[in-house]
């Protein structure tokens, strides 16, 4: 159907704003611009409340102290700022960490019912990387919650249409199961997006002004992951393709444990709050083996010895925390060290072991899913036994280069939150702090599109019979192809070379040669093809996610290629220090004429009043000396922790 | 390294289709969704399956193995002797849309049909304080997963589809036991649990709670609650509006208009 006239069939949904994805930066973006008074739709891959979203188990990062009172912005933003080795996007970071308990509160008031405090409070709990009790959650399945709270806000929303203008769908309304492939442009701005109905394999265009990016992650860039099929980098891909940037996508989050056996469930979680919660990590010989592993700039805020460690967990104002709390990138980077020393477990991991330190009433307490998950899928008990765990790829740092307060893209009209976004969490990611990501930053991109469609006032932006025409061949191409490979093959190579040459640990020779794979691997992707036909069918739809896959990839490794450091998710083993010069320096890809450019861009100096929320003996660890505020005392009187 | 095994998958769309036999390779420790993959990936590649986190997480992957509802993701190839075919199917109660796809719209009209929670609006934002014994009833009702195993398996409905419109099933009976019970909740939907959803057509059989992959005890803990408290509406208005008069309206909370778009 590359046809004009049959492009002019294909359906024209027109909205004010389409949110791509319905996880909870897309579901909390909606309802900000249904909130606004804007007609708004939703897209999702899956049905409407399966958005990854729903994986997510520990908490959501908020500095409300219900739990412990000295917590407030201030502590958070420098907690988020040393997790993410001060390449954060600051801005971002201090609205995040000021916003974030107003989010969490307001999906109170929304119905999320939280675990409460001994004072009817919304319960927090300890993660890694965070210096108070800040995560706020349910047990260990908090992102159920949230996306269950935010659907039935959108439901909520929807009744009250359905009472005021007779029609729930008439303000908000989702798609769900459907794919958007490409972005539709008039000019330099967007004008709406393209997709397929995966129940019927029809076509649809949704005519749209502003459209927000909800889409999430990366993770089947990659071998081991804990991402699902929907993370193939949509979001980013079209981003790309529409002519917006991307953001240090060589920061790639392996979280340090996942299960390692079977191999069918290799890559699924185990949740940081195990460790939060006591559990320790240890090798073969039954050493606790974090203690060798406190970096340099983390020493001071550490227990040394296990007594003082195991102290913490009761009295945490007088102690220093147990290191098998610091953040993921050096927990991920000393388990991968003790498996490649040879004092692995039998399957390639190392053991976390919470029987040992929790009564088994308790573990079953605050960690039902994690006993569950053990028990049903490889038969371990994990209030009797340790568990086995290895990293894996579980989240990217890079994204969508954004506006902090808007969310806005370089492309006009295009805006990005959640995951898909970069900036917020710098090389590295803590523990709960993209559930309260979604909520602040899903709110502001809402927000910022209703107000970029208000700007426009009556001047739309037109979408074109052949830009449909040309986004309508370029889906059916792999259907109409009489021969070619197997998708699902080509994609079990590109994972291959990922995971192998652009994985946890990287080398220049490696990279090097990953990207002249993926070179070769490019060519194949391109012309697979896919049997059947166009009703619910997965092959076609990997087909066409496979050229995103291919374009993320390819980012990935040219960035990593570029940054000769190690920082936070990316480790090169040929650079291996941490270098202030390429601390100021962020790595933008963009897309010129089909192909990944990467070029270097410094980052603006963070404010001074935030700089002084940190003592300048600490600064020096991460900046260049002309980068230093004057010698003086910080101006927080309250120090650092 | 690993083993063949049989597999029989329903496969067709709208009314017409049947079942097909495969040989697939099995591996230690496997599920059946990863069977199903292997399937995809080698022999049918437009094999159509609903899935998402792999995890039991989401409720995305519910089918009937040999006749029972399960979560693919979560059936572990090892349940069955290696030596018997074994059978997938669709759910019953839901039309097919494709393979082992259904259309599971039924469930969110019917969500969309209850009144929401409905807080005091004079709580300010962090001001709510409620006690972790008071909550702990709603919290294991939210621990649903929304695969709809208990709706395709309650007898009200499968296979009897003129039920549909008069009863909402136990997945939406429990979310309205699940508002009755949030301490913080002022609506009443007592009498349109009776009247609208068909709470009363509900014979506690408890086929619903057995299929539950999140062990949720729904007709006991929600259904059975649920069924006393409109009783005590019924026969004791006097009473329940004695004790609740404070922090309820006086008035039933109606079913919200629109159900279908
Ligand atoms: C197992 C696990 C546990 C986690 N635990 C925590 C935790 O405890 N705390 C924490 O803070 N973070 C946690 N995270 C991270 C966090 O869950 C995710 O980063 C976050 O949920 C991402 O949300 P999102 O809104 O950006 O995207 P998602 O929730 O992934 O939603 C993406 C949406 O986009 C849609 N989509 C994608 N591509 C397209 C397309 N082309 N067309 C249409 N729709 C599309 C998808 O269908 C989906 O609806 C965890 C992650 C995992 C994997
Ligand atoms: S207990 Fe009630 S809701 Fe559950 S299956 Fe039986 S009749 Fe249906
Ligand atoms: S109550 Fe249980 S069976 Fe029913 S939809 Fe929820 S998780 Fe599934
Ligand atoms: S795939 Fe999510 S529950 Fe099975």
């Amino acid at each position: 159907m590359t046809d004009i006239d049959e492009a002019a069939q294909v359906a024209r949904l027109p909205y004010d704003v389409v949110v791509i994805g319905a996880g909870g930066s897309g579901l909390r973006a909606a309802i900000e611009a249904r909130m606004a008074g804007k007609r708004t739709a939703i897209i999702s891959k899956s049905l409407f409340g399966k958005a990854h979203t729903v994986m997510a188990e520990g908490g959501c990062a908020a500095a409300m102290g219900n739990v412990n009172p000295h917590d407030n912005w201030m502590v958070h933003f420098r907690d988020t700022m040393r997790g993410g080795k001060f390449l954060n996007n600051w801005r971002m970071a201090e609205l995040h960490a000021k916003e974030a308990p107003e989010r969490v509160w307001e999906l109170e008031a929304w119905g999320a019912v939280f675990d409460r405090t001994g004072d009817g409070k919304i319960s927090q709990r300890n993660f890694g990387g965070h210096t108070y009790p800040r995560l706020a959650h349910v047990g260990d399945r908090t992102g159920l919650e949230m996306i269950r709270t935010l659907q039935q806000k959108v439901v909520a929303l929807q009744q009250e249409d359905a009472v005021r203008l007779g029609d729930p769908e008439a303000m908000i309304k989702v798609f769900a199961e459907t794919t958007i492939t490409r972005l539709l442009k008039d000019g330099g701005k967007i004008a709406g997006a393209f997709g397929y109905v995966r129940e019927t394999g029809g076509f649809v265009v949704f005519e749209a002004p502003a459209v927000v990016l909800a889409t999430g992650g990366i993770g089947k860039v990659f071998k081991v992951t804990s991402n699902s099929w929907e993370y193939t980098g949509d979001g980013h891909a079209l981003a790309l393709l529409a002519g917006a940037t991307l953001l240090n996508m060589e920061f790639v989050q392996f979280h340090p444990t996942h299960m390692v056996w079977p191999p069918s469930v290799r890559g699924l979680l185990v949740t940081e709050s195990v460790r939060g919660d006591g559990g320790v990590l240890r090798n073969s010989e039954g050493r606790r083996y974090m203690f060798d592993y406190v970096p340099d700039v983390f020493r001071a805020q550490y227990a040394e010895t296990e007594e003082e460690a195991d102290r913490w967990y009761t009295d945490p104002d007088n102690n220093r925390r147990p290191p098998e709390l610091l953040p993921r990138d050096e927990v991920a980077r000393a388990n991968n060290a003790e498996v490649k020393a040879g004092r692995g477990s039998p399957h390639g991991g190392v053991y976390l072991d919470i029987a040992s330190r929790l009564p088994a009433a308790e573990i079953l307490r605050r960690l039902p899913s994690m006993y569950h998950q053990f028990k049903e899928l490889a038969d371990v008990d994990i209030t009797k036994e340790p568990m086995e765990v290895g990293p894996a790829q579980h989240y990217v740092m890079g994204g969508v280069e954004v506006d902090a307060d808007t969310g806005a893209s370089v492309v006009p009209g295009l805006f990005a939150a959640g995951e898909v976004s970069g900036g917020m969490h710098g090389s590295n990611r803590l523990g709960g702090n993209s559930l309260s990501d979604l909520l602040v930053f899903g709110r502001r991109a809402g927000l910022g599109a209703a107000e970029y469609v208000d700007s426009l006032a009556g001047g739309r932006p037109a979408v074109t019979d052949e830009a449909i025409a040309a986004a309508a061949g370029e889906a059916l191409a792999p259907l109409r192809r009489m021969s070619g490979e197997n998708p699902y093959t080509v994609h079990g190579e590109v994972q291959e070379v990922m995971s192998g040459l652009v994985g946890i640990i990287r080398r220049e020779d490696e990279i090097k040669t990953a990207l002249a794979e993926l070179e070769r691997l490019r060519e194949r992707a391109a012309s697979v093809r896919a049997e059947g036909g166009l009703a619910y069918n997965p092959g076609w739809h990997l087909a066409l996610d496979l050229r995103n896959i291919m374009l993320i990839a390819e980012c990935v490794a040219l960035a990593a290629l570029e940054r000769t450091e190690s920082r936070g998710g990316h480790t090169r083993e040929d650079f291996p220090e941490m270098s202030p010069e390429w601390r100021r320096i962020n790595l933008i890809c963009s897309l010129d004429g089909g192909r990944v450019r990467l070029r270097r861009q410094e980052m603006p100096p963070m404010r001074e009043d935030l700089l002084a929320l940190f003592d300048r003996a600490e600064l020096k660890k991460y900046m260049t000396d002309e980068e230093l505020p004057p010698a003086a005392e910080p101006a927080d009187g309250e120090g650092t922790h | 390294m690993g083993t063949k095994v049989r597999m029989r998958v329903w496969r067709g769309d709208g009314g017409a289709g049947g079942l097909v036999d495969y040989e697939v390779e099995v591996n230690e420790g496997e599920v059946v969704l990863d069977v199903l993959h292997r399937l995809q990936a080698t022999q049918a590649g437009d094999l159509a399956v609903r899935w998402n986190c792999k995890a039991g997480k989401c409720g995305s992957c519910s089918m009937e193995i040999n006749g029972r509802p399960r979560l693919a993701c979560m059936t572990r190839m090892s349940l069955f002797d290696p030596a018997d075919a074994i059978t997938i199917t669709p759910m019953r109660t839901f039309p097919v849309i494709r393979d082992l796809v259904t259309d599971v719209s039924f469930n969110y009209e019917k969500a969309r049909q209850i009144p929401s929670f409905t807080p005091d609006p004079s709580v300010g934002l962090g001001e709510f304080r409620m006690q972790q014994v008071d909550v702990e009833r709603s919290q294991e009702f939210r621990k649903c997963i929304e695969c709809f195993l208990c709706q395709n398996v309650c007898h009200v409905i499968r296979d009897h589809p003129e039920n549909m419109p008069a009863y909402a099933g136990p997945r939406f009976l429990m979310r309205i036991a699940e508002l009755e019970m949030h301490p913080a909740d002022t609506a009443d939907r007592r009498a349109i649990a009776q009247d609208e959803f068909g709470l009363g057509l509900c014979n506690i059989t408890k086929c619903c709670t057995e299929v539950c992959p999140e062990g949720i005890h729904i007709t006991d803990n929600a259904l059975i609650p649920m069924k006393e408290r409109v009783m005590s509406r019924k026969y004791d208005p006097v009473v329940w509006l004695g004790g609740k008069i404070a922090r309820r309206p006086r008035r039933d909370t109606p079913k919200v208009p629109g159900g279908r778009a």
